[in-house]
């Protein structure tokens, strides 16, 4: 266990912000550090944090080795507070304020305005944690639950760097929040994580993958509009952060690969050519592809709620300010102002969906939302690829914009995944073809049995091309604790 | 916005709230449709409200009082996720006239302030449940309200955005309420109405900004209880059923004239003046309160200030060029006495209170209007006890003096009651006779000995009763040349000077809210800083921030 009481902060906690000579970070750590660490042990289960995990943790910001691979045992992991290295003459980039130094200190006039960002952005990270804490019980191999484990300690990385912004730039105000991101929980009655999406459950591991190629790549596309943002501090954080969480996205589009993979392959080797061939599919210990088609249904559409409103006040203002800015903002052709810019978003007219000019300034969720979608699609595209192989007629999709929201101009509207706005009974009758059911999930959890000789996998997944940190396929990734 | 603004509904007719009846227990839902907008280019979002929800809400206010007296406690909340109100919609706001603005903020001052007294006056108890973000007007719908529980989910906050995010005063009682009502530390206060996110959990138990915070997954219970805890509390004696407050009887015409069943506006367009002739009872008063409870919305004394509440809203909000009110009366002044006499001497009985409570706010809503007003008394007229109220809160009276030639009407008098010494405080917490004579008792105590005689014109001059009396040589042309006279005078030197003047003496918590927010909010909703082309409040929603000239003025 690590000594609470003696933390060397310089030696346990890597770091590129002088934290030893920081009297006040310092200060605000270690009264925060105990919490988290609570957090941390009361959320895996005991028999994985005396494990041995073979985990890769960022010791620099230098690209060429930012990490080191070794076995860890979880609660000692050395959370980091890394930033990438600050660029010289840095301008702000976009706003108002375009073209002036950025800011190293906290603008006092976006002071709220920042710390809000960075809490909801905060509020993500640990939520996504205690959403998968009971995955590693069912883990389908040992590399699998290396992986989850890896999210989940650099999730828990991403918290400390929002709690060091809090502490370093936000004074008594941000020690509160920060001591509130451990308060709010994930799916608690009590003080529930902000957004939807980190109080729904990942009860099974295709949701875990699910989730992480579709809410961590919302994540992705905050983290690359907060990187450009002109208080420095904050920019440099997430740009390291996005180093991470590319990792999460692979562990995400690899193992819904793989699991169509193997359902591919079991239905080839059982002559079996409809994909709808539900019951026989699953008789075979495999998930259906239409089950796994209504799995993404659900978790791309939750994740576009985290969009937000299309048109949004707080979102031209965290521009228009130069907090927050968009998808990769040098790249975009304009006067990064947007002063008389328009942007289409959706409307819905008579019942009708239709395109309409906004102002720009005021659409910049739609915006990133549009871009999340074209990333978003990319994935879908190599895993079709798997089935086109596999010689079976199926194909994924992602679902019109529309389908299954909550919040935005569609919310609570009933759409079909096509985009066809439809009677309540309509509607109520196509849902179990759409979104999964009770009894679809219960048919996956029956397949969540753990895995753990190393180089074996459960039977509803196939193994992955190439292992971690180019280990050979029978390495064990983790050294289970046997109690 | 120039269509016409209604504010009577029924329940049949809310787009916007919902409430369910539970015995001595109300719930009442804010669930803001929002394309149900009074006007076009804004939608509610968030629960933000217009006026089109705030006249929901009085009329739902006014039917708890008259139609469910069982109730003994008001649970108001939220019917979204995540919010329990963001407050009056900045988009209309933005795009609203001033004069719409002001008249706005000043119904929903009134509005607070009736569902705030409710307790006092009826013994009708409102609690609010803050779920989700309770920000500006939403914070001061909760904070009109006499019990305010927040919920600690840690994201949940009570706020007050509106200096830092829109550069204007939280207008609806806000900045008053923390201070006045709530006992809020000054110093705690300025963080608190800077801070756009407001303030969460114990922090705003400790402020005293809420009464009490409580673990989330505990909140509906304690809110239930609490809810029940009130009702057994309540001093509010149990009615078993209320009286229906059907629709009035009116009629609209071409020319702006309003007919209602006891009263009648007229307009002269061309002269800027409305007049509302009020007409006395038309049958006895019932001889028992039973007799009351039977007539229901049809007893005269609740018709009347139904009909004279409707108009006077109507003349605001909709003859905004109307610069002088004059009020007019007809009657037997001894018939309406004994209609008032009957709610006098029941007091105790739900309905006489609720119908007096009533008129206390019918004529402090009177005060509060910001035109020119005067009452004519004239032969035949009955401003007799209740009405006599009018005299005194107008800005002058003029009474006919002797016969006039060809009109056999009863001669002009003035009758005073018990009531005009204590029943219907103004805003200030006076009487509009202790008003009217501030620093004079003994004024106040000649009038009393005069109780119940029908006064005439000198008499009613020797008391101070009226501005002036005129014969029939005079009558025509003073009323004539002092109207034409004070439309004349500029509007805004008529509305500083008045509301200046009818609220002599002390202040109170309404009187601030009326006079000292309201000036300054509404100096501020003419200033470039807020309401500028590059002002915040037309700014908000583009992304762009004010633009503020930082000449302090």
């Amino acid at each position: 266990m690590v000594d609470l009481i003696n933390v060397s902060y310089d030696t346990q906690i890597p770091n590129n912000v002088g934290l030893s000579e920081d009297r006040k970070v310092l200060k605000a750590l270690e009264k925060w550090h105990p919490g988290y660490i609570n957090w941390w042990n009361g959320l895996i289960p005991e028999q994985f944090q005396k494990s041995q995990v073979y985990l890769r943790t960022a010791v620099s910001v230098d690209p060429k080795g930012w990490a080191s691979f070794g076995y860890v045992n979880m609660p000692e992991y050395r959370w980091g507070v890394l930033l990438a290295p600050q660029v010289e003459d840095r301008k702000i980039p976009f706003g108002e304020h375009k073209g002036e130094p950025a800011w190293q200190e906290v603008p006092g006039e976006y002071r709220n305005m920042l710390k809000r960002l960075i809490v909801i952005q905060g509020d993500t990270e640990p939520g996504s944690v205690e959403q998968q804490r009971f995955l590693g019980l069912t883990a389908p191999s040992l590399y699998d639950l290396r992986n989850l484990f890896q999210v989940n300690v650099e999730e828990g990385r991403h918290l400390w760097a929002m709690v060091y912004l809090l502490h370093k730039y936000f004074g008594k105000d941000g020690r509160e929040e920060a001591d509130d991101l451990l308060r709010r929980s994930s799916g608690s009655d009590e003080a529930p994580r902000m957004l939807g999406a980190f109080n729904e459950e990942t009860p099974d591991w295709l949701s875990f993958f699910m989730f992480t190629y579709f809410t961590d790549r919302d994540g992705k596309m905050q983290l690359e509009s907060l990187a450009q943002s002109g208080f420095d501090p904050l920019s440099r954080t997430c740009r390291f952060m996005l180093t991470e969480e590319a990792h999460h996205m692979f562990v995400g589009e690899t193992g819904i690969g793989r699991t169509i993979d193997r359902t591919c392959q079991v239905m080839n080797e059982n002559g079996i050519t409809d994909p709808y061939d539900i019951n026989r599919i699953r008789e075979l210990g495999v998930i259906d592809l239409p089950t796994m088609q209504k799995k993404l249904n659900l978790h791309y559409t939750l994740s576009l709620d985290l969009f937000g409103q299309e048109v949004s006040t707080n979102a031209a203002n965290a521009f228009n300010a130069g907090i927050k800015g968009r998808y990769m903002e040098p790249r975009i052709d304009d006067d990064h102002q947007l002063t008389n810019d328009t942007y289409k978003v959706w409307d819905l007219v008579d019942g009708k969906l239709t395109h309409h000019e906004v102002p720009a300034l005021t659409a910049i969720n739609m915006r990133l939302r549009d871009d999340y979608v074209r990333d978003a699609a990319g994935g879908i595209g190599r895993w079709n690829k798997i089935i086109e192989k596999a010689g079976i007629e199926f194909e994924m999709k992602l679902p019109h914009e529309a389908f299954n929201r909550k919040i935005g101009v569609f919310a609570n509207l009933n759409f079909d995944p096509e985009g066809n706005l439809l009677s309540d009974e309509e509607y109520k009758a196509g849902v179990p073809q759409w979104l999964p059911n009770k009894s679809d999930g219960d048919f996956i959890q029956s397949l969540m049995v753990p895995v753990s000789e190393p180089g074996k996998y459960a039977g509803w997944i196939s193994p992955p091309k190439v292992g971690i940190d180019s280990k050979p396929g029978d390495f064990e990734y983790v050294k289970l604790h046997m109690a | 916005m120039s269509k016409l603004i209604d504010f009577q509904t029924d329940p049949s007719k809310y787009r916007h709230w919902k409430v369910t009846y539970d015995g001595a227990i109300a719930n009442l839902y804010m669930d803001v449709d929002e394309k149900g907008g009074l006007f076009d280019g804004y939608e509610l979002k968030l629960n933000s409200y217009d006026l089109g929800v705030d006249i929901e809400l009085a009329d739902i206010v006014q039917r708890m009082r008259f139609e469910h007296p069982e109730v003994k406690t008001v649970v108001m909340r939220s019917a979204k996720e995540n919010v329990f109100c963001a407050g009056a919609n900045i988009r209309m706001l933005g795009g609203a006239a001033h004069s719409h603005k002001v008249n706005f903020c000043k119904f929903t001052n009134e509005t607070r302030n009736t569902f705030e007294a409710a307790e006092k006056d009826s013994g009708q108890k409102y609690i609010a449940a803050v779920k989700g973000a309770c920000a500006g007007g939403g914070y001061e719908l909760a904070l009109a309200c006499n019990y305010i529980i927040l919920t600690d989910d840690s994201t949940s906050s009570v706020a007050l955005p509106e200096v830092p995010l829109l550069a204007v005063l939280p207008g609806t009682g806000g900045l008053t309420r923390v201070t006045d009502k709530r006992k809020v530390r000054r110093d705690l206060a300025d963080v608190f109405c800077s801070t756009e996110e407001g303030v969460k959990g114990k922090k705003a138990k400790d402020w005293k900004l809420v009464d009490e915070v409580v673990p989330n997954s505990k909140f509906d219970d304690v809110v239930e209880e609490r809810a029940k805890q009130f009702a057994e509390q309540s001093q509010k004696s149990d009615v078993e059923k209320g009286i229906h407050l059907g629709p009035l009887s009116r009629t609209f015409s071409e020319d702006g004239s309003v007919s209602y069943s006891l009263v009648e506006v007229t307009i002269d367009r061309e002269a800027q003046v409305a007049y509302i002739s009020i007409s006395g009872p038309d049958a006895d008063a019932p001889t028992t309160i039973d007799e009351l409870v039977e007539q229901g919305d049809q007893a005269y004394l609740l018709k009347l200030a139904r009909e004279l509440d409707d108009a006077i809203l109507h003349l605001r909000l909709n003859e905004m060029e109307i610069g002088l009110l004059v009020f007019k009366s007809q009657g037997d002044p001894d018939c309406l006495l004994a209609h008032e006499k009957l709610l006098n001497e029941n007091q105790n009985h739900w309905l006489a209170n609720e119908i007096l409570c009533y008129w206390k706010r019918v004529l402090k809503r009177v005060d509060l209007t910001s035109r020119s007003m005067i009452a004519l008394v004239e032969h035949g007229s009955c401003f007799a006890g209740v009405l006599a109220e009018l005299l005194f809160s107008v800005d002058r009276s003029y009474m006919m003096e002797d016969e006039f030639e060809g009109d056999n009407r009863p001669l002009a008098t003035i009758t005073l009651s018990q009531s005009n010494f204590g029943l219907f405080p103004m805003s200030n917490d006076l009487t509009r006779l202790e008003t009217r004579f501030l620093g004079d008792p003994a004024s106040i105590d000649s009038a009393k000995d005069r109780v119940g005689e029908a006064l005439e014109a000198a008499e009613a001059e020797e008391l101070g009763l009226v501005t002036m009396i005129l014969d029939d040589i005079d009558w025509d042309d003073e009323i004539r040349i002092f109207m034409e006279e004070r439309v004349s005078f500029s509007p805004d030197a008529m509305t500083g000077m008045e509301a200046n003047l009818r609220f002599a003496g002390p202040e109170t918590m309404e009187t601030r809210i009326f006079g000292r927010l309201t000036a300054w909010q509404n100096w501020i909703f003419n200033r470039p800083n807020a309401v500028g082309e590059d002002g915040a409040l037309q700014r908000y929603g583009t992304g762009k921030r004010g633009v503020y000239n930082k000449e302090r003025v």
